[in-house]
């Protein structure tokens, strides 16, 4: 339990000014009342209903974010603190103006139980409402915040590992040579740089597109790579023309492909092959990226890289649990990786 | 003559490095052109070649780990060819050869940086007497492969027996061991295996007790409890309580000298 002390004295004070006000408004009212009695119960009460209800809410397993107790037990927390701000506070209000010789002298001096009652119960759940809502508006602006951090996080990273440097620079390092040996080999690698360099760049401005789209993205992709490993880097990419329009997440198959080449057919000095397809499985769509190279290997880490958690994290956000994400162990040797996306006919 | 061994895994950039070579040193003859590491080390071996140009990113074994390899296999009588590294982008590693005096060439490869490259290696060849060579590679290896260690040791190793996790204190570990794609640890009269690349682990255990005698093995100080030197000059050590001998490797050889 963290309590953050600075806080606590800003709403005590805040506490002390609203109670002031309320004990202005009794003595406005009804000009015949002595004010500093008013003032004494006033703060007694108040303060005894602050004190219960702000510091019991961090003795009580508060929703860490909100900083209240959830539900019922936050409701009875402020039920509580007002019926003991009554109970308690009435008695040392009075306690305290005899005690200071409040009380205007020769008159004998009756609590009035009921409006006292009412004044706590309306002043309690006002000064609750503040505080709750200015906490709660808060964590809102706080929650909005880190959500926007993340988001550009992600984008930051998902960008760092497309343009990782030595892939770039080893592409480069590619085109430079195509260009003395072979320049429409080079001008259609440039092509498909420019494309990537593009659709990379773009993905986080436009959110969906169509499996077309996307496994035209792929085969750029690809035909980049395939240049660079030359004879150890087959690939297939499997669309029927039934499923070209469906729409789908910008570039959600990219880093799978990303990792089957890094993770699974660079390691091997035979390299190997690539497939990508995608099909309609009992309604749902089925997009599948498989290939032939050194396996998922350790299981306990399978599944907890970057690129991996990236597209499990962006179907939860468009799909919620109607999607999954498969990673299993090919036969005879690879990794399988099947996404597995609702989808309805258009 | 002349002699050099590619070892670059792009066929593009394999070929672009010899033109660039048949360029700048036309007298120089390509022995061998091949794609990997272990590729690298077996027709280095075969060819002996003056000059090696090795891609520190290759599939399998890189071209430091190669060159380390290489230098652990090389005959002693003969000199060590000038080692050149290539590479595309390798901040770390740009900076490391900085340092030491091995050359490196960035690709793409760039004439006018070739050509200097090209004289300083022809003058480390003019140069170059007997094993000479052969300890200033091992020298510039070991620091370029050096694994900087973290701030804050390991204290406890966990492996999975069967279906539970034994807690093993560092302090009863002996040696550590790559095997495939496991590493065995070694501690008295026992063994288990973790999936930690060596790799891995080497950063987070204390110089100070860890030595690190070979690519694969790292062995407790305390516990060595001999060393030889068998007729070929391979030295090998044995630790107390295990019955292995464990190779040391010419990298790490400097370790052991009688005082």
């Amino acid at each position: 339990m963290r309590v953050d002390w600075l806080t606590k004295l800003q709403h005590f004070l805040q506490t002390v000014a609203f109670c002031l006000a309320v004990a202005a408004i009794q003595v406005g009212f009804r000009p015949a009342t002595a004010w500093a009695p008013t003032v004494a119960f006033s703060l007694c009460i108040g303060l005894t209903t602050w004190g219960i209800v702000d510091i019991g809410r961090h003795v009580l397993p508060s929703a860490r974010e909100t900083g209240w107790p959830p539900g019922l037990k936050g409701f009875a927390l402020v039920v509580v603190g007002i019926t003991a701000g009554f109970v308690l506070g009435v008695p040392m209000g009075d306690a305290f103006s005899r005690g200071l010789g409040l009380y205007p002298a020769g008159v004998r001096v009756t609590v009035d139980y009921r409006s006292a009652f009412l004044i706590t119960l309306l002043a309690g759940m006002a000064g609750t409402y503040y505080f709750y809502s200015r906490s709660r508006s808060s964590y809102l602006e706080r929650k909005v915040g880190e959500a926007q951090q993340h988001a550009d996080e992600a984008r930051l990273k998902l960008l760092e590992t497309q343009l990782e440097p030595h892939m770039l620079f080893n592409t480069l390092a590619n085109l430079r040579v195509l260009i003395g040996v072979d320049p429409t080999r080079a001008q259609l690698m440039l092509d498909h740089m420019i494309a990537y360099l593009r659709a990379t760049l773009d993905a986080s401005r436009t959110p969906v597109h169509s499996l077309q789209q996307e496994f035209d993205r792929l085969r750029d992709y690809l035909a980049l790579m395939a240049i660079r490993m030359g004879p150890r880097l087959a690939y297939e990419l499997q669309l029927p023309d039934t499923l070209a329009q469906v729409r789908v997440p910008t570039l959600l198959l990219q880093p799978l492909v990303e990792n089957a080449i890094k993770h699974g057919l660079e390691p091997q000095v035979a390299g190997g092959r690539l497939t990508v397809s995608a099909r309609e499985d009992h309604g749902t769509l089925r997009l599948e990226v498989r290939d032939t190279g050194a396996g998922p290997g350790d299981t306990a880490t399978a599944g907890s890289g970057f690129g991996l958690e990236q597209v499990r994290e962006r179907i939860r956000t468009v799909y919620g649990p109607r999607a999954s994400l498969q990673l299993q162990a090919a036969s005879p040797t690879g990794t399988d990786v099947i996404l597995t996306l609702p989808w309805e006919h258009a | 003559m002349t002699t050099a061994l590619i070892a670059e895994d792009e066929p593009l950039l394999a070929l672009a490095l010899r033109q660039e070579l048949a360029q700048a040193w036309p007298e120089l003859q390509v022995v061998a052109s091949v794609g990997d590491g272990e590729s690298a080390v077996r027709e280095a071996l075969a060819q002996r070649p003056d000059v090696l140009f090795f891609d520190i990113r290759m599939p399998g074994q890189g071209g430091l780990d190669a060159a380390a390899d290489l230098a652990d296999a090389w005959p002693h009588d003969t000199p060590f060819p000038a080692l050149v590294f290539v590479t595309a982008y390798d901040q770390y590693a740009v900076q490391a050869f900085e340092t030491q005096a091995v050359d490196y060439v960035l690709k793409p490869v760039q004439p006018q940086r070739l050509a200097r490259t090209v004289a300083k290696v022809k003058d480390v060849l003019a140069r170059r007497t007997g094993p000479q060579g052969l300890d200033t590679a091992v020298e510039q290896l070991r620091h370029l492969l050096a694994a900087p260690r973290a701030a804050a040791p390991l204290q406890v190793i966990q492996a999975s027996v069967g279906s539970s996790i034994r807690m093993v204190p560092i302090g009863e570990v002996l040696v550590f061991e790559a095997a495939d794609k496991y590493v065995r640890v070694l501690v008295d009269g026992h063994e288990y295996l973790i999936r930690t690349p060596l790799k891995d682990l080497l950063p987070q255990l204390d110089a100070q007790q860890f030595w690190q005698v070979h690519r694969g093995t790292v062995v407790r100080a305390t516990a060595i409890e001999s060393v030889t030197r068998d007729e070929a000059g391979k030295l090998h050590l044995t630790v107390r309580g295990r019955p292995e001998r464990l190779p040391v490797s010419r990298l790490y050889a400097h370790l052991f000298k009688a005082m």
